[in-house]
């Protein structure tokens, strides 16, 4: 990881009217990773990606990229770049090859290499059969990868991409995320999603962002930390009293779920997994099926979610 | 800049929108071109011993112009409707914002895309009194002067024309209110020819778009008409340029 951030946001601010969208959030960016920016719906994800991109400009806050900053010298920040909104901006009437010409030529790609620039990105996203078909009458998977083409065809340090998997079919979800995934080694990629295993799959860091406020920035494992293991699924034919289950070391309480099936809830520390292994074979308990139960990551951002808003309230 | 003039040029040439209206539009004013010559064969006769009688420049070219300039009225809110509302409603803006272009550059891009259009639609206008030229004594003076005012007029359409597409989002309504005070300010000065109070006649007269088109039609060329027109353009270019990077900011 290099020492300078390739994009470092200040504090932004944005309200609509009275409505505050986003309030102060900072993070930074550096070269070759994907930040996962995740929230509910009307979080602020997207106006913070507008601000990013500079369409909108923020009421407080700096946001530097590469260096130069993107109020006082937005030409030379704006170059390094690369924006896919949630609607992906197209020219439908332009086949893929204009289309894509046209961008180059708009964000300044010197005229020799603008064929280059242009195969390359076509080559990229899996295009190469669609180079002359009508914008208009591509599916939306193929609109969608010729809004991420748009986006990196002046291969820019930072790519920003505001919610690049909703509405296409899980094939086609698929294969955006390998080409997000595949962007990574040459851009650092902002990504923004509600979809939570997305962000698992795609991101190094995540950064969950709620009513506007920034509540959780961290690596994706530490992310997996909170998902702590404390419950066991376990099913014996032959069960023993409930008496026997609480005596093994560390058990806080056994739940029945039917009479062969039991929810064990154990201390975070002691895991008891091994006693009653044991214990099983020796009492002839005929033990089945055994499996730690995990949070899922529902769970945990939901956790996240409502801490913030417990102690925000608790503030106000 | 001039690659955005290009693309919308070139993207206004992919609708069959401009097809239309540069057929149309050639047919009426073919048709207007057919009746004054009529008209002028036959006045010829009685008007030809008159010395200093008004001759194929005054009664053909001239009312031509004249004609071309409400088909004009009438089809520049057409053209100039979608270039920022659909662009909004297609939520492309977006593109041209985050490319490292500055909003001026958007806006005059847009504005000479267009305007090339109309150029191209005034070249085949004037290519019909031109023709005249085969068979008769033409005033190119007179007609250069009012090609000039045409011109002017259609750049201060459009300029007007992309200032209230920049307001809205339907380009129904861009088309809409555009007609309104292009019309407007077409007839405008018919509250100064009431002569009500002096104060205001003059000055509606002078906001009239008409009012500084007719001296160019007579071969005059003011400076105040040239300003008048020049006015218009810049200061509805510097209009829509406010009005995006206000849209930027909230």
């Amino acid at each position: 990881m290099s020492s300078s951030p390739l994009l470092s946001a200040q504090s932004l601010s944005h309200h609509y009217g009275t409505h505050l969208a986003v309030n102060k959030v900072s993070f930074d960016i550096y070269k070759g990773e994907v930040l996962g920016f995740l929230g509910p719906n009307g979080a602020g994800k997207s106006t913070t990606m507008k601000m990013l991109s500079g369409n909108l400009a923020p009421n407080h806050g700096q946001i530097t990229i590469n260096g130069y900053d993107l109020l006082n010298q937005p030409k030379q920040a704006k170059a390094h770049i690369g924006y896919l909104p949630e609607q992906p901006p197209l020219y439908k009437e332009l086949t893929v090859k204009e289309f894509l010409y046209f961008c180059a030529k708009i964000n300044l790609i010197p005229s020799n290499n603008i064929n280059s620039a242009v195969n390359t990105a076509i080559e990229r996203c899996g295009l190469g059969d669609m180079t002359k078909r009508l914008i208009a009458n591509l599916s939306k998977g193929y609109q969608q990868r010729v809004g991420i083409a748009q986006a990196i065809i002046h291969t820019p340090a930072v790519v920003i991409l505001d919610e690049p998997t909703s509405g296409l079919d899980p094939i086609q979800i698929r294969e955006i995320r390998h080409l997000i995934r595949d962007l990574a080694t040459e851009h650092s990629v902002i990504l923004s999603t509600h979809i939570l295993p997305e962000v698992q799959m795609l991101c190094d860091r995540v950064q969950i962002i709620s009513h506007g406020h920034l509540i959780f920035s961290d690596t994706i494992s530490a992310l997996n930390k909170q998902r702590q293991v404390s419950n066991l699924l376990c099913t014996l034919l032959s069960p023993p009293p409930l008496g026997a289950l609480q005596e093994i070391t560390g058990v806080i309480s056994v739940e029945t779920l039917n009479p062969t099936q039991f929810r064990i809830h154990y201390q975070p520390d002691i895991n008891p997994t091994t006693e009653l292994l044991s214990r099983a074979v020796m009492q002839q308990w005929q033990l089945t099926e055994l499996m730690p139960e995990q949070h899922s990551l529902e769970d945990v951002f939901m956790n996240i979610i409502q801490q913030e808003s417990v102690t925000v309230g608790q503030t106000i | 800049m001039f690659t955005l003039a290009r693309n919308e040029l070139y993207r206004l040439f992919l609708s069959p929108l401009a097809w239309v209206i540069l057929a149309l539009c050639q047919l009426l004013i073919a048709y207007l071109f057919l009746t004054h010559i009529d008209y002028f064969m036959q006045l010829q006769g009685k008007i030809s011993a008159i010395p200093g009688a008004p001759g194929v420049t005054e009664l053909i070219a001239i009312p031509l112009l004249n004609n071309a300039a409400t088909i004009l009225l009438l089809i520049a809110p057409l053209i100039t409707m979608r270039l920022i509302a659909e662009e909004r409603r297609n939520n492309s803006l977006p593109l041209l914002f985050s490319a490292p272009l500055s909003i001026r550059q958007i806006v005059i891009g847009k504005y000479l895309g267009t305007l090339s259009f109309f150029i191209i639609l005034l070249i085949l206008i004037s290519l019909m009194p031109l023709s005249l030229s085969l068979g008769a004594d033409l005033d190119y003076g007179v007609i250069t002067a009012g090609l000039l005012g045409l011109t002017l007029l259609v750049s201060s359409f459009t300029a007007i024309g992309l200032f209230l597409s920049s307001l809205t989002t339907q380009p129904t309504i861009a088309a809409v209110t555009t007609f309104a005070t292009l019309f407007l300010l077409w007839i405008i000065d018919w509250a100064g020819n009431t002569q009500v109070t002096a104060s205001t006649s003059d000055l509606f007269s002078w906001l009239s778009l008409l009012r500084h088109y007719e001296p160019l039609l007579q071969g005059e060329v003011n400076s105040s008409d040239v300003a008048y027109y020049l006015i218009i353009i810049v200061a509805f270019l510097a209009l829509t340029i406010r009005r995006l990077d206000a849209e930027r900011l909230n």
